[in-house]
């Protein structure tokens, strides 16, 4: 239902050309494709339709570039004054005092215990010694869950159970602190909603009491239109200072953190990728910007394969190529450098369109199909690996056997990879690109 | 011919239109536009209905109320209706084996709320009288068995578990076992929070199934994705997702109980026919009410 915007938005200024410029009445058409993406990826309407009145605002007037797309240039426009509304130069947690506190805030489930960790980690990391603070007396064992995840990472935490007055929770907290030498405690709160004016009222106090230097809003990617009146009110009660995005590793297009953004105005500081404590990163308004849009993570696609692919080896394999002595024994071991980036999904999901493309298509079976590979080339012999020429008849019948597929899948796998090797020993300029995006083994993905 | 065809197809339509206008100016039926039309395209977008939907029913109710609107009838009450018609399931409650235990798994994304509705199913089916079981499926989130262990302490519902990093279904063909020979009447399954584009934990969730259904044939009986009110469109694809998985059975809409309106469970029904079995509206065992879609349909336009 929905092709990637920049396609629709394409069409949308096809008009456009030669123009001359971009005025009210032509870009009408192509506002209400950027209004549906916007709504698309639960970014409240109200917002959208103001963030729809700057960009009319700020392209209106402007002269249509003949050299280029029109639909492009209006993208870029559209693609900038959503990252200038999303970022913020304030986006370092502001931690002056000693002891300082940051408290976690948020509703039911936005994920405040598993980011109290995460942000735990990342300021042990930078040299300040936390301390993790339970502050959820109401979710049966939410204490525990804090407790672990400190354990976990040799990181104390004040755990007073039975205790439901978040004051005297607070005024313990602080005295560890202090005798502990710990400089940051971090306040993990009950989850609440916002509409439930004695919780928040509770916050107030713990606030005033602890007078924190950070109060983090943490919100889940996948709110809806809800999120407007979730960040105003706990806004509005505890004046936050920032929040925190989580459950970003999900294909919700985060339309609320502009919804967030826009009604607080309050930067967005971190971005939770993750259910490992160690994946939490800075947040990217422009990435933001191109997931809300719908046009692919790139950025992240490179980085992730930056962190799967050892370098070395990759380096190693591309003087093979390029040498042609790639053998059986290479392919197999970027079969297996491409499967710890991610399944097929989520790698094509990271393109531009490609959450698109993938809808509908049965990846399983091209998974299916490199599994089969692995177990084919794993049933041969290192000399078989090494010179795939000896394989005969019998040979062949063997490793079918020995890997559960049939003689045909087998001769498949290997006429395949000699027409590989036949391209490699072609292309040389190519070899170089391939070896690093480990290209080589989805050549071998029939079309 | 086949112009021909498309000439009768344009004058078809033509007519339809016609008719409806005549219709219109004579039963002096007023003409929705303008600021009534935004308002309630407002209302439906802000309740996370999505555009699709609201267009659809914007058009719906827009044919409605040109046609009836003189009879005092106005657009919410309309549109009310026309989610409510969209709404209303063949199959409520929780569905039975034909005889000994029934199995229901919970499943969802992350902090949707899966284990306190376990409890709350548990405390349901108990106070109907027939006896329950709790199965801490989650084996990866830290304190997530305790959690559950405190819900069944409360409740006093057995839970059987395992430990921490253990294979969940294990623990789940355990408790299906437990609950087997112990002649329980109804096994709720805490499964671990998973997001439905992890392909990994998705294959894991069909396992934990398979193994249960081994253990005692067509188990689970019932498969409920857990959805929290406050997510937007994302919703629709998480259903998409666990439904391709593990064939759900119906959902159970959480945290109802705030100003969310979760709205998308109307796509998802049309989509995939999924009912609303049961609506979470608070933290207390007994906040767990049957789906209402007439109450629902009406609450979604009211402040």
């Amino acid at each position: 239902m929905f092709d990637s915007i920049s396609s629709r938005l394409q069409n949308a200024f096809r008009n456009l050309r030669g123009l001359g410029r971009i005025s009210e009445e032509n870009v009408g058409d192509a506002l209400r494709e950027v209004r549906l993406a916007l709504l698309e990826a639960d970014v409240n309407f109200k917002v959208a339709r103001d963030f729809i009145e700057r960009v009319k605002n700020e392209s209106i007037g402007q002269g249509v570039v003949q050299s280029i797309q029109p639909g492009q240039q209006m993208i870029k426009i559209i693609h900038d004054e959503m990252v200038k509304l999303l970022g913020s130069a304030n986006a370092g947690l502001q931690l002056s005092g000693n002891p300082s506190c940051v408290l976690m805030v948020g509703l039911h489930g936005s994920g405040k215990t598993t980011s109290s960790a995460k942000l735990a980690r990342l300021l042990h990391k930078q040299g300040r010694t936390p301390l993790l603070v339970a502050a959820d007396a109401y979710r049966p064992a939410a204490m525990e869950q804090l407790e672990t995840l400190g354990k976990q990472l040799d990181i104390p935490a004040y755990v007073s159970r039975g205790e439901t007055d978040l004051l005297k929770i607070a005024s313990g907290a602080m005295a560890l602190a202090r005798e502990t030498n710990r400089n940051t405690l971090i306040f993990d709160t009950a989850g609440r909603l916002q509409i439930d004016e004695p919780l928040v009222q509770e916050l107030v106090r713990l606030r005033d009491r602890t007078k924190p230097q950070e109060i983090l809003l943490v919100l889940d990617a996948a709110t809806g239109q809800e999120a407007v009146n979730v960040a105003t009110h706990f806004d509005q009660a505890l004046n936050i200072t920032g929040s925190i995005l989580t459950k970003l590793d999900g294909d919700a297009r985060g339309g609320a953190a502009l919804s967030l953004k826009a009604v607080t105005g309050k930067p967005i500081k971190f971005a939770g990728v993750g259910e490992k404590l160690e994946d939490f990163e800075p947040f990217h308004p422009e990435r933001m910007a191109s997931r809300i849009l719908g046009m692919g993570d790139v950025v992240s696609l490179v980085e992730r394969a930056a962190e799967a692919v050892d370098v070395e080896q990759a380096q190693r394999l591309e003087e093979k190529m390029r040498k042609g002595q790639f053998t059986l024994d290479d392919f197999l071991q970027q079969l297996r450098q491409m499967k710890k980036i991610g399944s097929l999904e989520t790698i094509l999901g990271l393109l531009p369109g490609g959450a698109e493309a993938i809808k509908g298509a049965d990846l399983a079976k091209q998974e299916r199909e490199f599994r089969h590979t692995e177990g084919i080339i794993c049933a041969m012999t290192a000399q078989e690996r090494h010179s795939p020429q000896i394989l005969n008849a019998r040979r062949r019948q063997r490793i079918a056997k020995g890997s559960g597929v049939s003689v045909t899948e087998v001769n498949t796998v290997l006429n395949r990879f000699a027409q590989m090797q036949q391209m490699m020993k072609k292309m040389g300029k190519f070899q170089k690109m391939l070896a690093r995006m480990g290209g080589g083994a989805a050549g071998l993905l029939r079309p | 011919m086949a112009l021909f065809a498309e000439f009768k197809a344009g004058l078809l339509k033509t007519r339809a239109r016609l008719t409806h206008e005549i219709k219109r100016i004579v039963s002096r039926s007023p003409r929705l536009e303008g600021e009534a039309l935004e308002e309630l395209e407002g209302a439906l977008l802000g309740a996370d209905l999505g555009m699709e939907i609201t267009e659809q029913i914007i058009t719906a109710v827009r044919s409605a109320y040109e046609t009836q609107g003189q009879n005092g009838k106005d657009v919410a009450a309309i549109a009310a209706a026309e989610i409510e018609r969209g709404l209303v399931a063949r199959e409520q409650g929780l569905r039975q084996a034909p005889a000994g235990l029934t199995v229901v798994s919970l499943v969802g994304v992350n902090g949707t709320g899966k284990t306190t509705t376990a409890a709350k199913l548990a405390h349901l089916v108990q106070s109907q009288g027939r006896r329950a079981l709790l199965a801490a499926c989650d084996t990866f989130r830290a304190a997530a068995i305790e959690q559950i262990k405190l819900w069944g302490q409360r409740l006093e519902v057995e839970v059987i578990a395992g430990a921490y990093g253990a294979d969940a279904a294990a623990v789940a063909h355990d408790a299906v076992a437990a609950g087997q020979a112990r002649a329980m009447d109804y096994l709720f399954v805490d499964t671990a929070g998973r997001l439905h584009t992890k392909h990994n934990l998705m294959q894991e969730l069909q396992k934990v199934h398979r193994v249960m259904d081994k253990q005692l044939s067509g188990a689970p009986h019932e498969v409920l994705l857990v959805l929290d009110a406050t997510t937007g469109l994302n919703a629709l694809n998480q259903a998409r997702e666990f439904n391709k998985a593990v064939s759900l059975t119906g959902l159970v809409v959480t945290k109802l109980d705030g100003t969310s309106k979760g709205g998308m469970v109307v796509a998802i029904q049309k989509e995939l026919g999924l009912p609303v079995k049961f609506v979470g509206l608070g933290e207390q065992p007994e906040d767990l009410q049957p789906f209402d879609p007439k109450q629902y349909a009406e609450a979604l336009f009211g402040e």
